[in-house]
Parts: structure tokens; sequence; C-alpha cells
């Protein structure tokens, strides 16, 4: 039966919101013992190098497991295909800021563009500083110059996570109703029809055809 | 108000995993850029740091990955000393204990060395400049004992600690040092006086040095306690700007 104009849309099932707050705790853990660790002024006033250098290797360690556990969901499963596809209309809503913005502009699917490479982004990012930061720590099985290009590349793709994220947290601060559908796992319709018009469609379709959206 | 359309145009479905995989794509894309810059960032650091330090030295400063040095320490901030009263005790099996200041180091024959920093996780300071007195001057003013084999460090941080072989500590490229780029020692690199061990990982080259204790043995220090080479000897393939002392 067509869903009302009040209707509320399932987002985020509990697998996938348990993940994004995993992964952001041990992220803000990682990004913060980060800086003592590298950041002259900070490593001087906070010290303690073995204690914040055991907190940074844990957390880094301890990032897939929500990963590897979310594989699991079948609702996370289906999402990440969403992020992975790209069709003309994430292009046309890259390219145009006026486009987006225009009533009834771009179609825009669960996800847009941006949280598609953001998603991308952040995927490469843990998998390339958790090789990275492998070398550095079990820096015997490595030639000191793989140490070196380790520890170049681990310095500056992390300050492009910091831009990265604070940029995520930025946008997040930018709309209640999407960071609150990633703590119910609801967003409203109405959200929903301004924000991500084809993902709308897509439900009121799937409602009025009575198929349940998967909540696993 | 019955009407679920909201907007004028009725806007097409979503159909999920229609399009091109992009995001496949970005992660492989940035993951093989992550090896390629593991496999060529020693060489390209150097090049980028040389290029930053003849234009924006400062960012170094802020930036160690624009090749400045990281801070270690391993309590909470740096260890606190009085100029005046701070005394460099050498003791063990000498002939004479000595309690050096400041300024006895300074009347010592001073060295310096213009060498790579390196740290055993990979970082390093190319050409850097010390001076101080060659610790096997040190070692010779106190007189070492038949059947000493081994000198260990202290720190008066109170936590650190370190040691080398007498082969190794009577080698020309190890300084007790009491400056860095041609100015006295700063908090941060271990004033007023550290070790420098040219040929090994940067953990050997112990800051805030309290005492120099002469021994039949290796006391094992901080780092290597936690799983690191005694031995802590910088690689052939290390692709290090100067040249090693044999």
């Amino acid at each position: 039966m067509p869903l009302s104009p009040d209707a509320v849309l399932a987002r985020f099932s509990k697998a996938e919101r348990a993940l994004h707050w995993s992964v952001a705790v041990l992220m803000i853990i990682l990004i913060l013992t980060g800086a003592c660790l590298y950041l002259p002024v900070l490593s001087g006033l906070i010290g303690n190098r073995y204690i914040v250098q055991t907190l940074h290797i844990w957390s880094g360690f301890l990032l897939p497991i929500p990963i590897i556990l979310a594989m699991f969901s079948r609702a996370f499963r289906r999402d990440t295909q969403r992020l992975n596809r790209f069709t003309s209309y994430d292009w046309q809503w890259l390219k145009s800021k006026r486009a987006r913005a225009r009533v009834g502009g771009v179609p825009v699917g669960k996800f847009n563009a941006g949280q598609k490479l953001y998603a991308a982004f952040a995927l490469a990012s843990i998998i390339i500083m958790l090789g990275t930061g492998s070398i550095m720590e079990f820096n015997s099985y490595f030639q000191d110059f793989l140490r070196t290009g380790a520890t170049f590349v681990h310095d500056w793709l992390s300050l492009a996570i910091v831009v990265v994220v604070v940029g995520h947290i930025y946008k997040a601060l930018g709309d209640a109703t999407a960071r609150m559908a990633m703590v119910t796992g609801s967003a409203p319709l109405s959200w929903a029809e301004r924000e991500h018009s084809a993902w709308a469609a897509e439900q009121k379709a799937l409602a009025s055809t009575e198929s349940p959206a998967p909540t696993a | 108000m019955s009407n679920i359309e909201t907007n004028t145009t009725e806007v097409a479905p979503e159909v999920p995993g229609l399009g091109s995989p992009v995001g496949r794509r970005v992660v492989l894309g940035m993951v093989g850029l992550g090896i390629a810059g593991v496999a060529g960032g020693s060489w390209l650091s150097a090049g980028m740091t040389d290029a930053i330090n003849s234009t924006v030295p400062q960012v170094s400063g802020v930036f160690p990955g624009a090749g400045g040095f990281r801070i270690y320490t391993v309590i909470s901030g740096y260890p606190s000393y009085d100029a005046a009263s701070y005394r460099l005790t050498v003791g063990g099996l000498v002939d004479k204990p000595l309690s050096l200041s400041l300024s006895d180091l300074a009347a010592m024959k001073q060295t310096g060395l213009t060498k790579d920093f390196q740290c055993v996780t990979g970082w390093r300071v190319a050409n850097v400049p010390w001076s101080g007195v060659l610790l096997s001057d040190v070692l010779s003013a106190a007189g070492v004992q038949a059947g000493a084999g081994a000198v260990n460090f202290n720190s008066f941080d109170g936590a650190y600690t370190e040691s080398l072989t007498m082969d190794e500590a009577l080698r020309p490229d190890i300084l007790v040092a009491t400056s860095l780029f041609n100015q006295p020692l700063t908090d941060e690199h271990g004033a007023p006086v550290r070790l420098y061990v040219a040929p090994m990982y940067g953990y050997k080259s112990i800051k805030w040095l309290g005492g120099i204790t002469v021994a039949k043995t290796v006391d094992p220090g901080y780092w290597e306690k936690l799983g690191y080479d005694v031995e802590a000897w910088v690689g052939q393939s290390n692709g290090r700007s100067d040249a090693p002392i044999a």
C-alpha cells in the first residue's frame, strides 16, 4: 500500500549503525593518538610514547573487525553495492552544484556521489594505513628503504584523512535528519524525497508492491 | 494530500547495482598508489624534503613528514635539569670515576659529525650536524679497566636506558653530544647532553643523558626490553645519504 507523506523509511540497519559508530570511535582514537605521536608540540606535551603508541596500534588492528563482522549483514552488503556503482547522474551531481540545488534537479540514490567517494576513500585509507603501519611496527621484516617509504605514505595519508574526516563531520553537523538516521536507523520520506529522490522513489515503489525492505 | 508525489517531475527509482564500479576503482587505484609510495617513498621524501626546506623550512617543524624530527619521550614531557648543577657521571669499571659539568665537557676536545639520523620505524633526517665529545675520549679520561666489555647508559628522565659493547663504544662516530644544528641541544632533543650513535637506529641515541657506567656485559635498554635489537645497526640497503664509517 502506498506510503503516506509522513512515512519513515528504514535507512540503516542495526549492523550498519554499529559498524559506523565503532569505526568512528576507533578512527577518532587513531587520529588523536596519531597526532600525539607525530606532531612535536603534542608528543612533547603528552609524552608516554610507549603507551600512546600501543593504544594507536591496537586501535588500528581492531579496525577491520567491525568491517568483517558487517559483511555478514545483508543490508550492509546491499549498501556496499550501491556505494560502489556510479551512474551518469553521479557524474552530473559532482559536476554541478547548481544542478543539484535545483528542485527536482539531479536524481540521487540512497547515497550521493560524494558519499560514495567518501566510502571508497575510507576503505582504501584503512587498507593503506594498516599496511604501512604494519611495516613500521613489524619493521624487522622489511628493508630500511621500505620502512622509510611506509612512513612517508603513512604521514601524508594521515593528513589527508584528517581533512576528509573533518569534512565528513562538518557535513553531518549540517544535516540533523541525516545524523539521526545513523542513530535511529530511520529517515522521514520527506527528507529522502529532497536529498535522495531516486531512493525515495524506489522505496515508494517497493512499498506499493508490498515487498519488505531488508532489515537484517 | 493523498498524492505521494511532492516534486513536479517524477524521479526514476534507483536500481541498485546499476552503473560502473567506480568505488572499486578508487579503492584499487589508491591502494596501488600506496604500494608505489612505499616502494618509492624513500627517494620521493628525500627530494620533497629538499624542496620544502629550500622554500618553506618552517613546515618541517610542524609536519615531520617534511624531513623533520619526530620527538619521542617515554615519560610525560621532558625531564628538567639545572645547567649549573648538571653532572654527567662516568663510573663502573674505570680507574677514575668522573663527574663532568657542562663546562668540563666544553673544555674537552670537541668533535663534529654530520650524519643522517635514522629511526628504526623508517623516518630519517638527512645530514644532521652534531657536536660534542667523542664517547671514546670521555672513556679514556676515566680510564677503562681490563675486563670491561660494555658501556651502559641511563637517562635522568628516570626511565630510559641504553647500552653499547666496548668495541662499539670506542668507534669514531659515537658522540657525547651537546649541540645539534650548531646550537646547544634543546629540551626536546635531549638537553643538555645526549648520546649520538651515528651507525645505529635512533633509539640507541639516548637523550637527557645522566650516567655512563662501564661494565662487563651489556644491559639491554628500554626499547630492547620491548623487543627491539640490542645491536641496532642501520641496514646496508637503506638509501641513507651519508657514508658509513667502517
